[in-house]
């Protein structure tokens, strides 16, 4: 029995639509469910752009790795723009800017894209290369929101969302280039404890 | 149209209401207390990297919408018809949005390594589900009645049956993970995690409706859940980076 309602039936009135739905945990049990984009890899062969990778660990306030963490990536492309067109073909042809990966047994997470560009560079609100991250985890309500930049980049000193941090925090948000490996990067996420990561409110 | 043309209005979304976030430090909620940051959140103005996200139909490997239908014949339990809207607060419909959904089956287990509750595996049954919104914001699927289950956050603590629910809507700032519960499920009263929202009408909302229109006769009793994400308005200037 799958029969779909006509569209032509009447919508049940929707009671209080003000009221925004609120967040729960994600839980253990993630992976069933959010599988199926995981995704590590966000290139394709031809996405314009410098190739990297971000790998690093997940901590709790022990500083214990957390083994069953799950972290999106929202980012734009080598020159600083978001794709914001439906996909039908997602993740094959074009450069989407999105990716999900969790932490293994070791909370170690990692992925490769490419270099994103400044955003809006001739705009008013230039913002240096950034990475958007969400973290959700068994033991999170809410997700926390987090922002990736990149120790190589010059326009840190000018972005507008570092320089809203106290200088000793900044130091949370940015990935830091491996001296043998240009192109591989490290960042943390330290949940509690003296570097605990900034995490936004949006 | 240049694909990655940024939108023309620098519209922004609205603060959640008070109360209606859980906090993520709960003491009541065991797991939160060596994994809740404790400095509080910095306000982060909406970009454009915040009001965009991604906008996608699912892959092809994803299942169809009646999870009832196992490899081997039907799966256990009860049959359930769950249906609803994503609309946002404005009470427009957020059409074309992913929407992720699992849960555990009738007998309170996931099919995850992790779950090593003693009771059965159903194998017809994964309880894991993807689908897309309609024009009108419209989904609805059918499943098994999720099982409760024992989580040892506290002495005899047991979780409400609920499926997980994962939307992403128009934005990043829209992106939704939450639970969706049963209607008079006794142990509500007694869930941290619940119980974390500290508004009542923000509780409610995660509660799915009994409702005639979507249950089946001769086949299944109908909830309805609505998801009500993120509205917006025009920018106010203080919100400028």
């Amino acid at each position: 029995m799958t029969e779909p309602k006509t569209s032509e039936a009447p919508l049940p009135p929707v009671s209080d639509v003000k009221l925004v739905t609120s967040y729960q945990t994600v839980g253990p049990y993630f992976k069933i469910g959010l599988e199926a984009l995981y995704r590590h890899d966000l290139t394709s062969p031809d996405t314009p752009g410098r190739l990297i990778e971000i790998a690093g660990t997940v901590f709790d306030a022990d500083l214990a790795p957390v083994p069953d963490a799950i972290l999106e990536l929202w980012h734009a492309d080598s020159a600083g723009r978001y794709m914001v067109q439906p996909q039908t073909e997602p993740f094959k042809d074009s450069f989407v800017g999105f990716g999900r990966v969790p932490t293994n047994e070791g909370g170690q997470f990692h992925f490769r894209t490419i270099k994103p560009g400044p955003v809006e560079p001739d705009g008013p609100e230039r913002q240096a290369p950034h990475i958007l991250v969400s973290v959700f985890m068994r033991g999170l309500l809410y997700r926390l929101i987090t922002r990736i930049y990149f120790s190589d980049e010059a326009g840190n000193a000018d972005d507008p969302v570092l320089c809203s941090i106290e200088l000793h925090r900044r130091d949370s948000l940015v990935a830091k280039a491996d001296s043998t490996h240009p192109n591989r990067y490290e960042w943390n996420i330290f949940l509690q404890g003296e570097n605990e990561t900034v995490f936004f409110e949006l | 149209m240049n694909p990655f043309d940024a939108p023309q209005n620098r519209l922004v979304y609205r603060k959640f209401q008070e109360g209606v976030l859980p906090p993520n430090f709960c003491p009541a909620y065991v797991s939160s207390v060596k994994r809740a940051p404790r400095l509080p959140p910095v306000p982060l103005p909406q970009t454009i990297s915040e009001l965009t996200g991604p906008t996608f139909t699912p892959p092809e490997n994803v299942q169809a919408v009646d999870l009832t239908k196992g490899a081997h014949g039907a799966a256990i339990g009860e049959r359930i018809v769950v249906g609803g809207r994503v609309l946002d607060e404005d009470g427009r419909a957020i059409a074309g949005t992913l929407v992720e959904v699992w849960q555990a089956n009738a007998a309170g287990r996931y099919l995850h390594a992790r779950d090593q509750h003693d009771a059965p595996l159903d194998p017809n049954f994964t309880g894991c589900a993807s689908f897309v919104t309609d024009a009108k914001g419209q989904f609805r699927f059918e499943t098994i009645r999720p099982g409760e289950y024992p989580w040892r956050n506290h002495y005899n603590a047991w979780r409400p049956a609920h499926i997980h629910f994962s939307v992403f809507g128009p934005a990043f700032a829209t992106r939704l993970i939450t639970q969706m519960y049963f209607p008079g499920d006794a142990l509500l009263p007694f869930d941290p995690i619940f119980n974390s929202i500290r508004s009542q009408p923000a509780r409610e909302r995660l509660i799915a409706a009994f409702d005639w229109e979507t249950t089946v006769p001769e086949y299944g009793l109908g909830y309805r859940f609505d998801i009500v994400l993120r509205g917006r308005h025009e920018t106010p200037m203080e919100n400028k980076p």
